[in-house]
């Protein structure tokens, strides 16, 4: 087929750069107005810096000496890694017995599953579900609510449906059970599949702030993003603590901080999920 | 283990006669596999089939202290009371046009650039750019409305960049005007490039011998998008549309929750933030779940029409 033309590159070319700069400025901006000190956020305008001239972790010793920011951080590290195992344990059980041919019940229990893709209950009966088990105000009910995902379910179980037939004959014939064989045979040969439901299940959890919002009014168990939520939208610190802080620093260097270390995590999972996503996930849900 | 060690036995002539096994075999053969399922399944009947029934107050005058069992039947009062609150009207009003917006202006943008990239030739530039535009759709809403407050908000870099050259734009994250735009550029900027990969899925699977030919015939770039790439990605489309079409009703509920300080109830309230605000802060909890299960009904409804109306025009659909 033809080259490209000149003037059709050179177009390609700024779309595609302008593009990638709309995505990457905000990242640098918070990075740099984070590690911004007084004098020259103070001299700059609205307070943000891409570049400062002196950086200075001066925002980071003040919210990570032992305030909210450093107990968010604490809840939603726990919270991401009780959740993300939890709900992988429940995902990979369930869609392991599901991709077992002719289990008892195995139909009316996939299509049990998949109804949920159709409608959901609400918010308010939802609400009412988590009150009435005595969940409000307690970590599980950022937890339980949102355990099992239909849709990674699915992906599990066409994972497993695609692993040789013969491998799980020939475990039998050794005289391996159900169990035995999900752990030896169906787990090992998809750990990639599991690592990206898995990670999909831990970005989940980490950016969660609203069912924090809902469930639980004790400040001091609320996750990072909502702590994050109050320092930017609501003007100043969650807890008495960090007021003293936020007067010490220009706010904008102390918000983006907040907000940096909101995104660490995300930004380290990102290289693993973006290896898997594509392959590992879309496969999976093609097959199925 | 005991009854596990049995099961090779019965599996050996497993070809032979699987109707005539009974109940109770089969019961012995997947206790395993049915205690595997018992978490996920406990999960999706107290959160998912239970809060279902649980819809039953939109038709009670709910009260906490007495129970779902014990508060009064009223009817479809709720539902009258509802369509009767001009609040509420507000709510639809705003969600119907920022869906709209978002059709209009989010929809398509995947699919022009799920095409830019693969025009591309190089597969390493295409690498890159994936890299960068996937990263956005994995960032909590609290991140992205933040970094957009940086930037065109009221102290946002390009807000006093542009004051300082005498041009006023104020604050266009805090204008109740400017506020559905808003909305549905941050929806843009979150998850264009994480929705070109099911298009990009797409285009691959399109027969190479088909642009092959067109190329032959003299089809140059444009005719070639036109009456090979489109028409190979248009069962794609179709389906997300399907699937946009039953949440039409559902627009960035966390977004309009951040934003509603700054621009107010009456540009950000949509159905989801009504139920939100009057159910579970302001307690009316019969109307507020009348209107959540009105939501769900007319959302199954127009996902059942839409397939319909696909199948209709020989399209897939999402399911027959």
């Amino acid at each position: 087929m033809e080259r490209p033309t000149v003037a059709g590159r050179a177009l390609k070319t700024a779309v595609l750069t302008a593009i990638v700069l709309a995505v990457l400025y905000p990242f640098g901006l918070a990075v740099g107005t984070s590690l911004t000190g007084r004098a020259e956020s103070v001299a700059n305008g609205g307070g943000y810096v891409l570049l400062p001239a002196h950086p200075t972790l001066e925002a980071y010793r003040l919210i990570l000496s032992g305030g909210a920011v450093t107990r968010a951080v604490l809840t939603s590290v726990g919270i991401t890694l009780c959740g993300t195992a939890l709900s992988l344990l429940c995902t990979v059980f369930l869609g392991y017995a599901l991709s077992r041919r002719g289990m008892l019940g195995g139909r009316p229990i996939l299509m049990m599953v998949l109804a949920t893709f159709l409608f959901t209950p609400g918010m308010i009966p939802t609400y009412l579900m988590v009150k009435e088990l005595g969940m409000l105000n307690t970590y599980q009910s950022v937890i339980v609510p949102v355990l099992v995902n239909a849709f990674n379910v699915v992906v599990v179980r066409a994972f497993f449906q695609g692993l040789p037939d013969e491998l799980f004959e020939a475990a039998r014939m050794d005289g391996a059970g159900e169990w035995r064989m999900m752990w030896r045979i169906a787990i090992p040969l998809s750990k990639a599949v599991i690592a990206v439901v898995g990670l999909f299940y831990a970005v989940g959890y980490w950016n969660s702030w609203f069912s924090a919002l809902l469930y639980i009014d004790d400040h001091d168990k609320h996750p990072i993003q909502l702590v994050l939520r109050q320092y930017i939208f609501r003007g100043g610190a969650a807890q008495g603590t960090d007021v003293a802080i936020v007067r010490d620093l220009p706010t904008a260097s102390v918000q983006m901080a907040v907000l940096v270390i909101a995104l660490v995590p995300i930004l380290l999972a990102y290289p693993f999920l973006q290896k898997y996503f594509t392959k590992g996930v879309l496969t999976g849900a093609i097959k199925g | 283990m005991v009854v596990s060690t049995a099961a090779p036995a019965t599996e050996v002539q497993v070809g032979a006669r699987p109707q005539r096994r009974t109940l109770r075999d089969r019961l012995r053969r997947d206790w395993t596999l049915l205690l595997l399922c018992l978490p996920g399944v406990l999960y999706f009947v107290v959160f998912f089939y239970v809060p279902l029934l649980g819809n039953v107050i939109a038709f009670k005058d709910y009260a906490p202290f007495l129970g779902i069992d014990g508060s009064p039947w009223v009817g479809l009062e709720n539902f009258v009371m509802l369509l009767e609150e001009p609040e509420f009207w507000t709510a639809v009003g705003n969600t119907l046009q920022i869906t709209a917006l978002q059709l209009l202006l989010y929809f398509p943008a995947p699919i022009a650039l799920a095409l830019l990239l693969n025009s591309l030739v190089g597969n390493r530039v295409k690498r890159l750019v994936q890299t960068v535009v996937y990263l956005p759709h994995f960032l909590s809403w609290v991140v992205v409305v933040a970094m957009f407050q940086q930037v065109i908000g009221g102290a946002g870099t390009i807000t006093t960049f542009l004051a300082a050259h005498d041009v006023t734009i104020g604050n266009l994250m805090a204008d109740p005007e400017l506020f559905k735009l808003m909305a549905t550029a941050q929806v843009i900027w979150k998850d264009t490039g994480w929705g070109t990969i099911i298009f990009l899925a797409a285009i691959t699977a399109i027969d190479v011998s088909q642009y092959e030919a067109a190329a032959i015939d003299g089809a140059d770039w444009k005719r070639r998008l036109w009456h090979v790439t489109l028409p190979g990605i248009r069962p794609v489309i179709i389906m997300l549309l399907i699937l946009r079409l039953g949440d039409i009703l559902s627009v960035g509920f966390e977004q309009m929750v951040l934003q509603r300080d700054a621009v107010g109830a009456e540009a950000s309230e949509v159905i989801d933030t009504y139920i939100y605000y009057h159910g579970v802060i302001n307690g009316d909890w019969g109307m507020s779940t009348a209107a959540g299960l009105m939501k769900g009904l007319i959302g199954a409804a127009l996902i059942y029409a839409a397939n319909k109306l696909a199948h209709r025009f020989g399209e897939q659909g999402i399911y027959r």
